[in-house]
Formats: C-alpha cells, sequence, structure tokens
C-alpha cells in the first residue's frame, strides 16, 4: 500500500490581516509514495517544498484536495496523533531541534511526553542512537557535537517513535561534507535495514542523485517525478527551473553538445571518468 | 596595511567555568584590501567565531584585530564606527529579521547611517533587485517567507549599508543552484567594481574554488594554512581528513589524470574541464 497519497493538492497560506486570500502555493499536486521508498524532492526556493513536507504530517491541510496517510485523511482532527506517529518530521537547523542537555534524554524527550514506560524508553533510546551511529555519544551534551552529529541526535529521536517514514527538510543545508555524508549514510541504511520511508528536502544533487525516485517542484506544481538518472537527464529544463545537475552530468552534457557520444544518464563520478576515458582512447 | 589584520587571537567561551570552550587560538591573519578571501572548515572549527571578531561582535579574549591598522577595542565607544565599515552576514540571517515587511528589513541597516530617504529607497531596491528579491515580495511579511527567500533578505539589508569589508557566513546554505550563483556572482561584482573587500564562509568547495583568491582553512580552532585556491585543494587529502572535500569535478579529473591522461589535476570547475577534454579531443579553440 501507498503510504502517502497526495491527490491533486490545492494549498494557499491564509492571508495575514484578512486581505485578499494568498495566491496558492501548491497547485494541483499528486504523488504517491509507496512503503520503503527513498524519495528526494528538488525545487527552486518559493516552488513549495517545505509547504508540501508539511502537508505529510499534518502541520498544514489541504486547501482543496486530500492527503492519506496509510489511508488516513490529515483533515481527521481526530487521527492527528495517528498521522504523527506514522511520519516524523527534521528540520535544516541542528541547533533548534535539541532540547536536552544530554543526547539520551533528548532523543528520549517526545517519548516521554507520550507517557511511555521507562524500560520501554531505554530500550527505544537505545536502539535509535545505534541505528544512527551516535551510541558512543549517548552521555554527551548536545552543543559539544559537530553539525552532522546533532543532525543524526535529531533523526534518532524521530527514529525512537517508531514512525514508518522520515520526512526531512533540508538536514544537511548547515553541514561541512563530512556531516552531510554522515547524515546520508544513516538515512540510507534507516532506508535499507529498517524499510523506513524516507522523503529529502535538498538543494544538493549529488544527494538527490542517492534516492530511488527524485520529484522536482516548479512554481507550486510537480514538474518531473522519476528516478535520478531520468530527472538529470533534462539538463535544460532543470537549469531553466532555478537548479542543477551534477558536475559529471554537466561535463558530459557539454561534451554531447560540442558533438561527441555519451550518454544522457552518466551521474556517478566513476561512470563519467569511464566515459570520458573511452572518447580519449 | 592589511584592511583587517588579527595578532595572536584567542576566543574562549565561557571562560573559568567547567563548560570553557577555546573556539579561536591564536589566529594572527592579514587581509588585504580588495582581496577575495574563502574561509573553509570542519562544523565547530571555529569560522563563526573568528569573524565575529573583525566587526566587534566579540571582543577577544586574547589578542588583537586591527582595522585600518586601528585596534577597534582601543576606545569601546569607537565600536560602531567599525560596525558600519565590516558588514556581517550572520550564518542564521533569518534570525535577523522582524521588521513588519521585507523592504523595511532591508532599509533598517541603512536607516541607522543617517542617509536620505531617497538614497536609502534606491539601496534598498538596488539590494533586492541584486539577491533576486522583487516586486510584491518586499511588501510580504518575513515571517511569510521560505526559508531561501528569508536569507536572501538578510544578505540584501547587509549589502545595501554598502560596507567596506563584507563577511558572509555560509550564504548560499538553502539557497537554490541559480540563487547561488546568482548571489556570488553579484558578491564577485561588488567585489570588481567596488573593490569591496570579501569574506566568504562556505562549505562548498566549489563555491571557494570558483570565487575566491586566497584561501583561509581553519581546523580545531587554529589556522590550519592560508593559501592560494591551488595550493589548498592540492592538500585533498588532508581536507578529507579534516572532514572537507574537494569538488565532484576534480575528483574526476585526478581519476583521469591518473589514469594516464594529461588533465591538471587542479581543476576545479566543469568550464574548465570541458576546455581542456576538447583540446585533448582535438576540438580546443585555440
Ligand atoms: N507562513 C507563510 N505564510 C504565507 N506565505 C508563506 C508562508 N510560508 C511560505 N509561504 C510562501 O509559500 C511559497 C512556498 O514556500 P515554501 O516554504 O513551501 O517553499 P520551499 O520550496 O520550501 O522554498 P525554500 O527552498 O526556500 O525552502 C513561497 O512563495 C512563500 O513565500
Ligand atoms: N555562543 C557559544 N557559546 C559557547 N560555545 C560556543 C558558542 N558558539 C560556538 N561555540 C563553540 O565554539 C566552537 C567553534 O564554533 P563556531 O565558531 O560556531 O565554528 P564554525 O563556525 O566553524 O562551525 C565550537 O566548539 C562551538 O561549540
Ligand atoms: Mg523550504
Ligand atoms: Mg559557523
Amino acid at each position: 500500500m501507498d503510504i502517502i497519497e497526495v491527490r491533486d493538492v490545492t494549498f494557499g497560506y491564509p492571508a495575514m490581516d484578512g486581505a485578499m486570500p494568498c495566491a496558492p502555493v501548491l497547485r494541483g499536486v499528486s504523488v504517491k509514495i509507496a512503503k520503503g521508498e527513498f524519495v528526494a524532492v528538488l525545487g527552486h526556493n518559493g516552488s513549495g517544498k517545505s509547504t508540501l513536507a508539511k502537508h505529510l504530517n499534518a502541520i498544514l491541510t489541504p486547501t482543496r484536495g486530500t492527503v492519506l496517510i496509510e489511508g488516513i485523511d490529515t483533515a481527521d482532527e481526530s487521527r492527528l496523533l495517528d498521522i504523527r506517529r506514522r511520519v516524523g518530521m527534521v528540520f535544516q537547523n541542528p541547533d533548534n531541534q535539541i532540547v536536552a542537555t544530554v543526547v539520551e534524554e533528548d532523543v528520549a524527550f517526545a517519548l516521554e511526553n507520550l507517557g511511555v514506560p521507562a524500560a520501554e524508553i531505554r530500550r527505544r533510546v537505545d536502539e535509535a542512537l545505534n541505528d544512527v551511529g551516535m551510541s558512543k555519544y549517548a552521555r554527551h551534551a548536545p552543543h559539544h557535537l559537530s553539525g552532522g552529529q546533532k543532525q543524526r541526535v535529531a533523526i534518532a529521536g524521530i527514529i525512537a517513535m517508531r514512525p514508518d517514514c522520515i520526512v526531512l527538510d533540508e538536514p544537511t543545508a548547515m553541514l561541512d561534507p563530512r556531516g552531510r555524508a554522515e547524515v546520508m549514510r544513516t538515512l540510507k541504511a534507516l532506508n535499507k535495514d529498517h524499510g523506513i520511508t524516507v522523503v529529502l528536502i535538498t538543494h544538493f544533487m549529488d544527494e538527490a542523485t542517492q534516492a530511488g525516485r527524485v520529484v522536482v517542484m516548479d512554481d507550486g506544481k510537480i514538474l518531473y517525478d522519476a528516478p535520478p538518472s531520468q530527472v538529470f537527464s533534462h539538463v535544460e529544463e532543470l537549469t531553466a527551473a532555478g537548479l542543477d545537475v551534477p558536475q559529471t552530468t554537466r561535463l558530459c552534457y557539454e561534451l554531447r553538445k560540442a558533438g561527441f557520444d555519451l550518454r544522457e544518464d552518466i551521474i556517478s563520478q566513476e561512470d563519467c571518468a569511464r566515459a570520458v576515458a573511452r572518447l580519449l582512447g | 596595511m592589511a584592511i583587517i589584520r588579527t595578532e595572536n587571537l584567542t576566543h574562549i567561551y565561557s571562560k573559568g567555568t567547567v563548560f570553557a570552550e577555546t573556539a579561536v587560538e591564536n589566529v594572527s591573519i592579514e587581509i588585504e584590501k580588495g582581496e577575495f578571501v574563502g574561509v573553509i572548515g570542519h562544523t565547530g572549527s571555529g569560522k563563526s567565531t573568528l569573524i565575529q571578531h573583525l566587526n566587534g561582535l566579540l571582543a577577544p579574549t586574547s589578542g588583537r584585530v586591527l582595522i585600518d591598522g586601528e585596534d577597534i577595542w582601543a576606545n569601546k565607544k569607537d565600536i560602531r564606527r567599525f560596525r558600519f565599515k565590516v558588514g556581517l552576514v550572520f550564518q542564521y540571517p533569518e534570525y535577523q529579521l522582524f521588521e513588519e515587511t521585507v523592504y523595511r528589513d532591508i532599509s533598517f541597516g541603512p536607516k541607522n547611517m543617517n542617509l536620505s530617504p531617497a538614497e536609502i529607497d534606491s539601496r534598498v531596491l538596488e539590494a533586492a533587485a541584486l539577491v533576486g528579491l522583487g516586486g510584491d515580495i518586499l511588501e510580504k511579511s518575513p515571517f511569510e517567507l521560505s526559508g531561501g527567500q528569508k536569507r536572501r533578505a538578510a544578505i540584501a539589508g547587509v549589502v545595501a549599508m554598502r560596507p567596506e569589508v563584507l563577511i558572509l557566513d555560509e550564504p548560499t546554505a538553502g539557497l537554490d543552484p541559480r540563487g547561488r550563483e546568482l548571489i556570488l556572482g553579484e558578491i564577485r561584482r561588488i567585489h570588481e567594481k567596488t573593490g569591496t573587500t570579501i569574506l566568504l564562509v562556505s562549505h562548498s568547495m566549489e563555491d571557494i574554488a570558483r570565487y575566491a583568491g586566497r584561501v583561509l582553512v581553519m581546523n580545531k580552532a587554529r589556522v590550519f594554512c592560508y593559501d592560494t585556491v591551488d595550493a589548498v585543494f592540492s592538500r585533498a587529502e588532508e581536507l578529507e581528513g579534516m572532514g572537507l572535500s574537494v569538488p565532484q569535478i576534480t575528483r574526476v579529473c585526478r581519476e583521469l589524470a591518473g589514469m594516464g591522461y594529461d588533465l591538471d589535476p587542479n581543476t576545479y570547475t566543469v568550464e574548465a574541464a570541458k576546455a581542456r577534454l576538447l583540446t585533448l579531443l582535438g576540438k580546443g579553440e585555440g
């Protein structure tokens, strides 16, 4: 079954001070995500990515259309907790998401609020920290961790709630290259080993290439929804939408334009080097 | 004479408590007038702490900061003067937005400089256009903006003050690729046209290689090296050991060079790689 089904959703933010309602920022968005998928969402600033993300755990509800999470309508307020239990969110700034002064307490925070028994909390916190590779830091102070480590703690806090799906809104925007790699490795492992569905919003094309599927938003609509190699073959259209392609794809595209025979779906460093080497003979 | 100089600058947060944290240790650097300096380093290496000293937002625990040869802390009352001279776009600039409209937010800095209303207006519109914000967005509340739009507004607010030194702390985090190109391109234009000294903190090695003249590498509160782009990126393995990286295209060129092809391992941009490959393939222009 689809874990997420967004059906023809239109959404406009309510106007401040009761003026004319704002123009819709989602305009007829439809997307289905099956359990176990790893989906990246790209799009220019203001294209509606965060607005869409907030529809996936009922922070926002559609003006028109329907969002179903495992069949539960997000407009049904009585099911709010059921929805939030299934879909967890992680945000951009690692410093804003950490509330406690000890890592394991931070991971336990939401569980304690839900009144989960202490022994169960202990078990889940240990597991979650292990899953994100942070067990060693359980008793450390979060503010002494690197950005990537803080984001892994934030992810552990979500994992401990045992969601079926995590939605991450630019979790790596503030991180250094190692931190970004740590977060990507963690997400891929959670997806592969635990079957957690991942929806990753990002401006980094190299992260999108690691997803199974890439959804491209453009002015409140979905422009593409396909595997990365297919999406990134649309070099000109993506550039026109304010986006980019990986440097390797760009190089192959430029060489193709100069008349050389190269495939359109090259994205990895190895494939690029091999293809260019073949041209050079 | 250097426009900015630090002498044995050290900053310890919460000094004298159990939480004491040496964020910057013994940093002595010089930045020449008109330079474009890139600053890189792992998270927590001290970049933000260091640059907040350069316009007097933080005071050194020990050591000195000199601007145009003057110790900025010689007379505490004088510190405001340096804040106008050295403009700083914070790492999390979205929290600096607090006015009712984006327009008023961008005009906040210039207003404090006692400029005429007409001058303020033209600077605001120019700075907004420069970061790609226009039309109705200027009349919106900053709270109604997307993440990337907020960041653009914050950058415009500092640019509108036309400081002699412009310091940007990871300004492109959260910007889409076009926004990144646009803003860095405009910063380069300001740099070339007005001779403004630029310090750009970034985790994007692509951007640093493309825009900076010299690169300051921070590692664990100290200066690891401060040198030309080529000299810095030729130490790829050490950089990777510190949690940094080199551009993807550089890795492709190094892989090809390793296979025996005649490519420069110090290639950082797609354009440079393409030009070299076209020459090798007999299609070069010249
Ligand atoms: N709280 C709000 N009130 C009114 N308008 C809003 C609000 N939040 C966002 N918007 C508007 O909705 C549109 C989509 O914003 P959204 O935050 O979803 O974009 P995004 O794709 O996440 O962009 P970014 O890449 O910059 O994070 C933008 O035009 C923005 O100005
Ligand atoms: N306001 C603060 N109080 C205490 N420690 C801080 C503060 N800001 C930064 N630090 C610490 O100082 C060190 C350097 O941080 P920072 O200058 O932010 O590095 P960077 O910008 O390179 O990521 C880190 O160990 C960080 O935890
Ligand atoms: Mg967003
Ligand atoms: Mg910083």
